[in-house]
């Protein structure tokens, strides 16, 4: 005999299911979050975060990684905004899809899957190896440029194309030019959604180990330019937890991390809620 | 002395892909009057207005055949700029479009736009403007607020003064009043009456009243045509054509 | 004149937008030039499908790696999908308004977590917890699943979630004033409307476990074997170049660009056939 489930019953096992699955998610991530900051708190101590490494990390603090982070990250970012942005632009200048902005959307669609480590394998045989950079910021940096730059792309265009078309229509008839239009009506309107965008890809600048490890180097000494090779505080964090050099310092690294991925994330949000306010 | 017609449309045909919109379509407007150009919705008014000013340029699926003179000029002639023909011409949207920024700087947009940085000329310019629209005094005091803070009917005006901040000489409105209370709606009819001595004004009214009320003379365009035309007295008493008649007392529409 | 400027300012936006195409184009060919000598001289199918990955007697077969990812892959699909739909639904019918202000933001910082402390975790917990209780050493396809399936759910969770999202409300109102039960209209009527955007988003989440390295090194163990149940260590495409690219010259680092091949002709694939399911909407 066939069983049937009445729609009630069904109803109420398909939201408990629902329910317990996404509250054992949350419980997961707070988990995750809890461990790494319980046990790393401790260790974030003024000085942690003033010295350097010392004794290949097993003493000492992790301040030549924080730097190394800071320069590659900034590389990235003014290496991928003007060049993101700018192709946004491009894109919506356009009211239909031309064979042209196709194919740069399926470029830039076609870079964001590809995977970290094969950036790295790119950055290394390219800027390390063709273009003589050898492991350095520089080389680090724009490899991630490149990695990041489809991110600033996607929320750049889309907060372009969010700004009321009316804007653009009264610009026009005022008698703007398509570029005055765009660079002082359209611009300005989406600032927000641009930052929050430059805002994302520095959040996974600061999280990427594989691409910048391939091409940054691991060196611990402090960079000093940007033809230094450098780890980054993620590079670091990996070296240490898989060799199992000093684990007080891996948790330590881990929660500096951990705190700045949340920081941007909400600022990000914050930059989002703020622009939805001031223009209602 | 006959006066040189501002505006001249000539057999105007205008499509959207094959869809003909516009049925060779005939207009004069003289300049310093008001001209109505009334009828039901879709008739092709909008579509009109955007011929005008060549933002229909920026539709590639639309099409036009047929000629609009400025001043005898036709506008689509070579050496015409389109930037400088869309600053001669001040359009007025359905719905009133404050640009995201300061009063001032709204107003201050269209001048900034032709290169011209001096403040001074640049205040003189928003007073101007903010004064034929009757704003001045209710905004003189916060020009650096936003201007989406203003109510609907101040927006509206905001936008009549863009245009005029620009110096403008023709003024095409597409249904100004239609989203204001009555008094805003006074208020802006007051202004354009003022107006008219500088400007030559076309407008489309959202209501046949409006029409009555302000136009010295006026045309009813009806699915594409230009069914009849004429000052407004002549054509509200004794409109020539019944679809005309039809439409003022209401029987359609 | 001002009509020059512009044109000129079209230009150069439009060079600048080409620099996404080039990228594109100097990636895939370094990668290619660098990696397909050994292809060749392995031969294609020697190197897909040879069983052994020796790099100092010159052998180069990825076969193991391959499985390995499809099934670290497979499992973290398996796992990570109904948990992430089950999330998406909970955001979009369920959850009250000031669940959902934490919930979404939660998943946000979810994203952003760097994966080596995804590893680190898995390392810390889920591996000593599978050798406890389901025996082998614990580093094994089934803590990468695991830990992969925790890392896919932003991306499936927030692109279905738009999806759900974007569906015209009269859809649910439509069902449930036929008397269709909420749940019945979830999975009758919303899931199915919103089936494409769903698939997208599964086939990126895949893309992500496909090219994950740092997470799965940690936790995944790293034999070069074949690995025979999911409680065996194993190696994927990503975890190989990962570990050898360290220390790999010569031929053995060649064969590590032409497993970053192999890696981006894969995902390419699966790429054009997510964009081309979300073009056909």
């Amino acid at each position: 005999m066939k069983m049937k489930i009445r729609p009630k019953t069904s109803e109420l096992i398909a939201k408990f299911i629902i329910w317990f699955v996404s509250i054992l998610v949350v419980l997961l991530l707070f988990f995750i979050v809890s461990f790494i900051l319980i046990k790393g708190l401790p260790t974030m101590t003024w000085q942690f975060l003033t010295e350097s490494p010392k004794d290949m990390g097993r003493s000492g603090g992790i301040l030549s990684t924080i730097v190394s982070t800071l320069m590659v990250t900034v590389l990235a970012v003014l290496f991928a905004t003007p060049f993101g942005v700018g192709t946004a632009f491009y894109l919506t200048e356009f009211t239909r899809e031309t064979k042209v902005t196709r194919l740069i959307r399926f470029s830039a669609e076609s870079l964001a899957a590809i995977p970290s480590i094969v950036y790295g394998l790119f950055g290394f045989i390219f800027f390390v190896i063709y273009l003589k950079m050898g492991w350095s910021v520089l080389s680090g940096g724009l490899t991630m440029g490149v990695m990041i730059l489809p991110t600033i792309i996607r929320t750049s265009e889309e907060a372009i194309r969010s700004v009321p078309i009316g804007y653009r229509e009264v610009s026009y008839s005022l008698g703007g030019t398509k570029w005055q239009t765009i660079l002082k009506a359209v611009l300005p309107s989406s600032f927000p959604g641009i930052a929050t965008g430059v805002i994302l890809g520095i959040g996974r600048c600061v999280a990427e180990t594989a691409a910048v490890i391939l091409t940054a180097g691991s060196s611990l000494r402090l960079p000093t330019s940007i033809f230094d090779p450098a780890r980054t505080m993620a590079v670091h964090f990996y070296i240490l937890a898989r060799e199992g050099i000093s684990m007080e310092r891996a948790y330590g690294t881990a929660t500096l991390l951990i705190i700045i991925i949340l920081a941007i994330n909400i600022a990000a949000n914050m930059i989002v809620n703020r622009f939805v306010a001031k223009n209602r | 002395m006959t006066k040189q017609a501002k505006i001249i449309i000539k057999n105007l045909n205008f499509y959207y892909n094959d869809k003909c919109v516009i049925k060779d379509f005939n207009l004069e407007v003289f300049p310093n009057e008001i001209f109505a150009l009334f009828g039901p919705a879709n008739s092709g008014t909008t579509t009109l207005f955007r011929a005008i000013t060549r933002l229909s340029d920026l539709d590639h699926t639309a099409r036009m055949e047929g000629q609009i003179l400025i001043d005898g000029k036709d506008i689509h002639a070579q050496d015409i700029s389109v930037n400088e023909l869309r600053r001669r011409i001040g359009m007025v949207f359905e719905e009133p479009i404050a640009l995201p920024m300061s009063i001032f700087d709204n107003i201050a947009y269209g001048p900034r736009l032709s290169g011209i940085k001096d403040m001074t000329v640049l205040k003189e310019k928003v007073e101007r403007a903010l004064r034929l629209t009757v704003l001045w005094d209710e905004v003189k005091d916060r020009l650096n607020t936003s201007a989406l803070r203003l109510s609907g009917g101040q927006q509206q005006r905001l936008c009549i003064a863009r245009i005029l901040a620009l110096g403008s000489e023709i003024i095409l409105l597409d249904r100004p009043c239609a989203a204001l209370d009555p008094i805003s709606t006074l208020k802006i009819e007051e202004s354009l009456r003022a107006l008219k001595a500088e400007y030559t004004i076309i407008i489309i009214p959202h209501s046949v009243q409006q029409a009555a009320r302000i136009s010295d003379r006026a045309g009813f365009m009806l699915m594409g045509d230009m069914i009849e035309q004429g000052p407004t007295k002549d054509l509200f008493t004794n409109p020539v054509e019944q679809s005309t008649s039809d439409y003022i007392t209401g029987r359609f529409g | 004149m001002k009509l020059r400027k512009d044109k000129l300012l079209s230009f150069g936006f439009f060079l600048i937008a080409l620099s996404t195409l080039s990228a594109l184009a100097v990636i895939t060919i370094f990668i290619f030039v660098e990696g397909l000598p050994i292809i060749n001289k392995v031969g294609v199918i020697n190197f897909i499908f040879g069983m052994k990955w020796a790099p100092s007697q010159g052998e180069y077969g990825i076969f193991p790696m391959i499985i390995g990812t499809l099934s670290v892959t497979l499992g973290a699909a398996l796992i990570g999908v109904p948990v992430a739909l089950c999330v998406s639904i909970f955001l979009t019918e369920f959850a009250p308004k000031r669940v959902r202000t934490i919930l979404r933001p939660a998943i946000q910082l979810l994203a952003g977590i760097p994966s080596v402390v995804y590893g680190f975790w898995g390392l810390t917990f889920i591996v000593p917890t599978i050798r406890t209780y389901l025996g082998g050493p614990g580093l094994s396809i089934l803590a990468g699943s695991l830990i992969l399936a925790i890392m896919i759910l932003p991306t499936i969770i927030s692109i279905s979630e738009v999806s759900l999202l974007a569906l015209p409300g009269l859809y649910k109102q439509g069902s449930l004033a036929l008397g269709a039960t909420h749940w019945q209209t979830i999975h009758r009527v919303l899931i199915p409307s919103a089936k494409s955007g769903i698939m997208a988003a599964i086939i990126l989440g895949i893309g992500r476990a496909i090219g994950e390295t740092m997470a799965v090194i940690m936790v995944l163990g790293n034999a070069v074997a074949l690995p025979r149940s999911i409680l065996d260590p194993a190696r994927t495409l990503t975890t190989n170049i990962g570990i050898e690219m360290g220390y790999a010259s010569g031929e053995h680092q060649q064969a590590l660009f032409a497993t970053g091949i192999v890696l981006f002709v894969m995902i390419m694939l699966l790429n054009s056939v997510a964009q081309f399911i979300v073009r056909k909407r």
